[in-house]
């Protein structure tokens, strides 16, 4: 108790250092998953991608990010089980996400998709099985997000399935697709932004203190969405085609409109990260502050400091524009194959899955998503062709995650606990 | 980077590749058109040249081929058997082949083809071209068809075509007969050897049209299947 009566604010400040470099991390790797499709069909070029995902990585983080952090910091290990030891809370926050960020570096140099969600939770887990003892972990908890290995996959892949399958019957497989997707993509962009909105509005803005009804709110989604479909109209029209384009590629007019609803899934998908990832770096760091602030009482349920989520909003844009730029570059080539409308189908699943999941304030990763969502496309018909034997590679680095988490977070914890509880 | 593979979920397509080589083969056969003028011409210095052209074609269209074969691991889940690519590139790549062969041939002999059915032989050879060039055209449409999930209005477009490869075909079986015909009137006052060698040179440039025809209905019982 007296190490955080006397250092409450070096812990912080630890804390505080650790979760930046955390949503450093999360910036600097998984935003080129959620935004390399967007620059590997060409609809953006690298820096419009890192333009619109700080804008909107920050907007999702600070909009919508409220509702998962809590989850992390209390539904993975039980907080009463802790109180009386809370330096041990403090301290095993720390090294969770130190472990995380180790984790993501060592993951990333070897090019394994980890998910960022899974190596905190495992770290959280693996610091409260050797601080407090396995009791302390709400297992069911876990439970249910390793199904949610399978589920959300699944979920987007349908998602991204019947979205890729509407796209042929409406516009691909028509007598002129061209004028189809003039008429209909401005309804999938109504679609992508009636999703964000509505869960905004919903989840993420309470906690900047407005408070709507349940009708204002669909209202409020629905003018939203009319705006960004009309301007979708207005974009769409003004955009020059050529038809001798269509001599090498028949769809390529009509690929060039999906490119215009390209970028609004880009953006979709930055929000939709924000808001879910964003609670991996700041969740353990709410702890910290929280039970620092009270002066080593563990409380069930506190207000997150006005501060943190700029934070971690700040963390993972600077991570992006530093280090995700040379990923992004990485990504803009070599993809083959992935046209517009295939990229928006994938990117739609997987905004639409991730921004749901965040107002429930289910963890899931925006990387299994995504996975999922490119599945539910190949299904379709749509990809030609999927590499079955990166798949594997990527469960299997989904079930690693978890105990290397763990591992790492035991052993920095340990280190930690020898250095200041001495 | 885990951007990589993520990225690498979509693994390079054979769909490109397989057009290409495809483009590779029809322009390969285009050249068959100056090396028989040339031929006529009884210029063999530029029947020589442009014969190094057509084996340099086809030779680019062997390490496509290849590139094709090593790029399909087995571990690709493609919206078509992989078999049917495999043996739809080897169908395509007998064609080049078969143009090289026929280059060859002439070529290697000077064969002098009888200026009596020359005009004749020339609208027979570009109507074989005309096979190759649709079968090429078919090909092409293999992008469409993956956008529209290999239903519907492309696929009934794509064997529209495949219907007209076939009607082409019957048409140089048609020029063929009547050449040989022709062949057969004038053959006692040429060389016996040219002459068995100009019966198989006839028969082998319809053999490009054949080889078109294969092509088409290869890509029949890819579309039949999926």
């Amino acid at each position: 108790m007296e190490i955080i009566a006397n250092y409450g604010t070096t812990l912080v400040l630890l804390a505080a250092v650790v979760g930046f470099l955390m949503a450093w991390g999360i910036g600097a790797n998984d935003v080129a998953n959620a935004m390399g499709t967007s620059v590997g069909t060409r609809s953006l070029t690298i820096k419009q991608a890192i333009i619109i995902a700080m804008i909107f990585e920050f907007a999702g983080a600070y909009l919508a990010g409220g509702e998962v952090t809590s989850t992390i910091r209390k539904g993975i290990i039980d907080s009463n089980a802790f109180v009386g030891h809370s330096d041990l809370l403090v301290l095993g926050m720390i090294a969770s996400l130190l472990a995380a960020g180790v984790w993501l570096i060592v993951a990333s140099h070897y090019g394994w998709p980890v998910s960022t969600t899974h190596s905190i939770i495992g770290a959280i887990i693996g610091f409260a099985t050797v601080a407090v003892g396995s009791e302390a972990v709400q297992w069911g908890k876990t439970l249910g997000i390793v199904g949610s290995w399978v589920i959300t996959p699944a979920i987007s892949g349908f998602i991204a399935y019947f979205i890729f399958v509407s796209v042929q019957k409406l516009i691909f497989d028509t007598e002129n697709p061209l004028k189809n997707a003039k008429r209909f993509v401005p309804l999938y962009m109504f679609l992508t932004a009636f999703v964000i909105s509505l869960v905004t509005l919903k989840k993420g803005l309470s906690h900047i203190g407005l408070k709507l009804s349940g009708t204002e709110h669909w209202l409020y989604s629905v003018a939203a969405s009319l705006v960004v479909m009309a301007l979708g109209y207005l974009f769409i029209g003004r955009k020059n085609y050529n038809p001798s384009d269509d001599k090498d590629m028949g769809f390529a007019n009509v690929e060039k409109v999906f490119a215009i609803l390209m970028v609004l899934t880009a953006c979709a998908m930055a929000f939709a990260h924000g808001s879910n990832d964003v609670a991996n770096a700041i969740g353990p760091l709410s702890a910290v502050v929280s039970v620092v602030e009270a002066g080593g009482a563990v409380a069930a349920q506190s207000k997150i400091a006005w501060w943190i989520l700029p934070l971690g909003a700040f963390g993972i844009v600077f991570g992006l524009a530093i280090m995700g730029k040379k990923v992004m570059a990485t990504v803009g080539t070599g993809i083959t194959h992935l046209t517009p409308s295939r990229g928006f189908a994938a990117q739609f699943a997987t905004a639409t899955t991730v921004v749901l999941a965040s107002g429930t304030g289910l963890p899931i990763s925006t990387t299994q998503t995504l996975v999922g969502a490119i599945m539910g496309v190949g299904l379709a018909r749509g990809i030609a062709a999927l590499n079955m034997s990166v798949i594997r590679n990527i469960v299997v680095s989904w079930v690693v995650t978890l105990p290397a988490g763990a591992f790492l977070s035991i052993i920095i914890f340990w280190i930690l606990e020898a250095l200041i509880l001495g | 980077m885990p951007a990589n593979s993520i990225l690498g979920l979509f693994a390079k397509s054979p769909i490109r590749p397989l057009q290409q080589h495809m483009d590779k083969v029809h322009e390969c056969c285009q050249n068959l058109l100056p090396f028989f003028d040339a031929v006529l011409a009884n210029d063999w210095e530029k029947a020589s040249q442009v014969r190094n052209i057509i084996s340099g074609l086809e030779k680019e269209a062997d390490s496509l081929k290849r590139e094709i074969r090593l790029t399909l691991p087995s571990g690709l889940f493609m919206p078509v058997e992989r078999t049917d690519l495999l043996e739809l590139v080897k169908e395509q790549d007998r064609i080049a082949n078969k143009a090289k062969d026929i280059a060859g041939r002439v070529l290697g002999r000077q064969l002098q083809i009888p200026a009596l059915f020359a005009k004749e032989f020339g609208a027979y050879l570009s109507r074989c071209l005309d096979a190759t060039a649709l079968a090429a055209k078919a090909i092409n449409e293999l992008d469409e068809l993956l956008e529209t999930g290999f239903r519907g209005r492309e696929v009934e477009l794509v064997n529209r075509m495949i219907n007209e490869l076939d009607e082409i075909e019957h048409d140089t079986d048609e020029l063929q007969i009547r050449l040989r015909r022709q062949l057969l009137a004038i053959e006692k006052d040429l060389n016996p050897v040219d002459v068995m060698f100009l019966y198989s040179i006839l028969e082998w440039v319809g053999d490009l049209a054949d080889r078109a025809e294969g092509v088409g209905s290869r890509l029949e019982l890819l579309l039949a299947r999926s």
